[in-house]
């Protein structure tokens, strides 16, 4: 049975960098990764690449041309934000199969400040240039709609669809406000170890419950912002490690499970989309297949796109019981310190959500850590964990990370 | 009266306002949209029945920070219908956190969603707390 591991990783600050174009971020972290790795383009079977806002330019292909155009097959991938994490298995699957021994998988985005409702609100009926053209309500699309529906029909911009996961989950289990807020606190708190993070900041618990409000319960504090950045992993076979200088292998981390769930139908899921049943579906397979329990997590990465969708994902991943998520904020079992340390990276609430980057950025996080060089935000002593990613609509990639037992 | 369009064609204005679904003919799926086939079994078949005008609260949000040219703050939901079937819409008369309960009941309304050069009125439905704002 052919295994994969990870031999190099790497990922660039996540901010705001205006001055460079979307090859400058992907080259830097590709180029890390494989330094990390003590190998070079040539030793590379595979590429694949993960972008999301240019992913019609071919982008795993111009990174080549920059950094080695080595004439290896190249997979452009994009899957909402599972981008990154899809970019990996892609390249693990190229492993699997036998096209090649060794891969690098890349996953890049630069946003800007695009701003937390981005451009997904255009107006009905308006034409670009020339008089405006006369305003006559007519059917259009699939609902017959003839006025913009975003706010008129309720919200289905990101912030509202969180916030409404949050709220049904709030009703059914007695969430309040406050434990939503308890996971932007922590997660900002642990920013302030992550020299990568975008925002490295603490808030206290009043300042996040005092913020401008974005959707409620969601305020400021408690949404991801946007950014740029790019990470980078190297992956080998089982039998192509064996082969490795004694120091790469040394740091080399096993994917002991990957996998990739879309939306299962579910009632209701057709008007309010359902970000628990593809995560739950994804976990227990990845579990399964890896082997493990949840109470065998040393730390997890997971989507906290928002604070509400944190909570949610604390269920979805089995690391509390049924409808509990509320007592784990509260018991502190995921800070740092804690049992089950959940986005000690500072999380994408404040370490950032470059899209396409997000999912290999996560596998950078965990990797580091079983590494033991995670510097200041070590969790000490970890040997497992675990990588999640979620994307509308809808993708859900989990990955299980391990140290060998013995070096 | 002004012309008058319902703004989607899944809210029927003739009579008591309310919704139709199409209905899977082979498993019972609801959708509003027109389909292609069935998203839970790829059934073909389907028939539109109306569904209820009350319902409860699944899920809410208020939002403050809306897309451009729309007044804040306002409230989404998510209804479950009595006998079956779930929709989106706005909470009318309710920006109060406090007031959005479990199981709170709510009824269909419709209100003017905007005006054509024309004059003819696109009609859109919400729901309110039945007995009045909370
Ligand atoms: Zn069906």
């Amino acid at each position: 049975m052919t295994e994969v591991w990870i031999v190099g990783a790497s990922m660039t600050r996540f901010g705001r960098f205006p001055d460079l174009d979307l090859m400058d971020l992907a080259s830097d972290a590709a180029l890390s990764a494989l330094r990390d790795a003590d190998a070079a383009m040539a030793d590379i079977g595979v590429l694949t690449m993960g972008n999301v806002y240019e992913a019609g330019s071919n982008n795993g292909q111009r990174l080549q041309k920059q950094i080695g155009q080595t004439g290896v097959p190249v997979y452009n991938v994009v899957n909402a934000c599972a981008t990154g994490a899809t970019a990996v298995r892609v390249a693990m699957l190229s492993l699997l199969a036998g096209e090649a021994e060794m891969g690098l998988a890349v996953g890049v985005e630069q946003m800007g400040k695009m701003g937390l409702i981005g451009n997904a609100a255009q107006s009905h009926g308006s034409r670009a240039g020339g008089k405006p053209a006369k305003k006559e309500f007519a059917p259009k699309g699939r609902y017959g709609a003839v006025v913009k529906t975003e706010g008129v029909l309720g919200t289905g911009l990101m912030p509202g669809v969180f916030a409404q996961a949050g709220t049904e989950y709030a009703l059914a289990h007695g969430i309040t406000a406050e434990q939503f807020a308890k996971v932007a606190q922590k997660n900002h708190a642990h920013s302030t170890l992550n020299p990568l993070a975008q925002y490295r900041k603490e808030f206290s618990l009043e300042e996040i419950l005092g913020a401008d409000v974005i959707s409620y319960p969601n305020t400021l504090p408690m949404c991801c912002p946007t950014g740029d950045g790019a990470a980078a992993l190297v992956l080998v076979t089982g039998e192509k490690l064996r082969t490795l200088d004694p120091d790469v292998r040394r740091r080399a981390i096993k994917i002991s499970a990957s996998v990739l769930t879309s939306d299962p139908w579910v009632d209701g899921g057709q008007v309010q989309p359902d970000v628990n049943t593809l995560t739950r579906n994804a976990a227990d397979a990845a579990y399964e297949a890896a082997g493990i329990g949840p109470e065998d997590l040393d730390l997890v990465e997971l989507h906290d796109c928002f604070a509400t969708a944190e909570l949610l994902h604390y269920d979805n991943l089995r690391l509390c019981e049924p409808g509990g998520a509320g007592d784990f904020i509260d018991s502190g079992k995921p800070w740092r310190d804690g049992s089950t340390p959940v986005n000690v990276s500072g999380g994408l609430l404040s370490k950032g959500h470059p899209i396409g980057a997000t999912g290999v950025a996560n596998l950078y996080e965990v990797a580091t850590h079983l590494r033991g060089e995670a510097g200041d935000r070590q969790v000490p002593d970890a040997r497992v964990g675990l990588t999640h990613v979620i994307g509308l609509a809808s993708a859900c990639a989990v990955h299980i990370l391990e140290a060998p037992a013995a070096r | 009266m002004a012309p008058a369009l319902p703004a989607v064609d899944y809210l029927v204005l003739e009579g008591t306002p309310h919704l139709v679904a199409w209905f899977c003919a082979q498993c019972g799926a609801s959708y509003f949209d027109r389909r292609n086939a069935c998203a839970r079994c790829s059934g073909a078949e389907f028939e539109r029945r109306p569904l209820g005008t009350e319902g409860v609260v699944r899920a809410f949000t208020i939002v403050h920070r809306a897309a451009p040219g729309l007044p804040a703050p306002y409230t989404s939901v998510v209804v479950e219908l009595d006998g079956g079937g779930r929709v989106k819409a706005n909470l009318l008369g309710v920006t109060d956190p406090a007031a959005v309960t479990a199981q709170l009941k709510v009824r269909l309304v419709t209100f003017v969603a905007g005006t054509d050069d024309d004059g003819t009125e696109a009609i859109a439905f919400a729901f309110e707390p039945i007995g009045g704002a909370a």
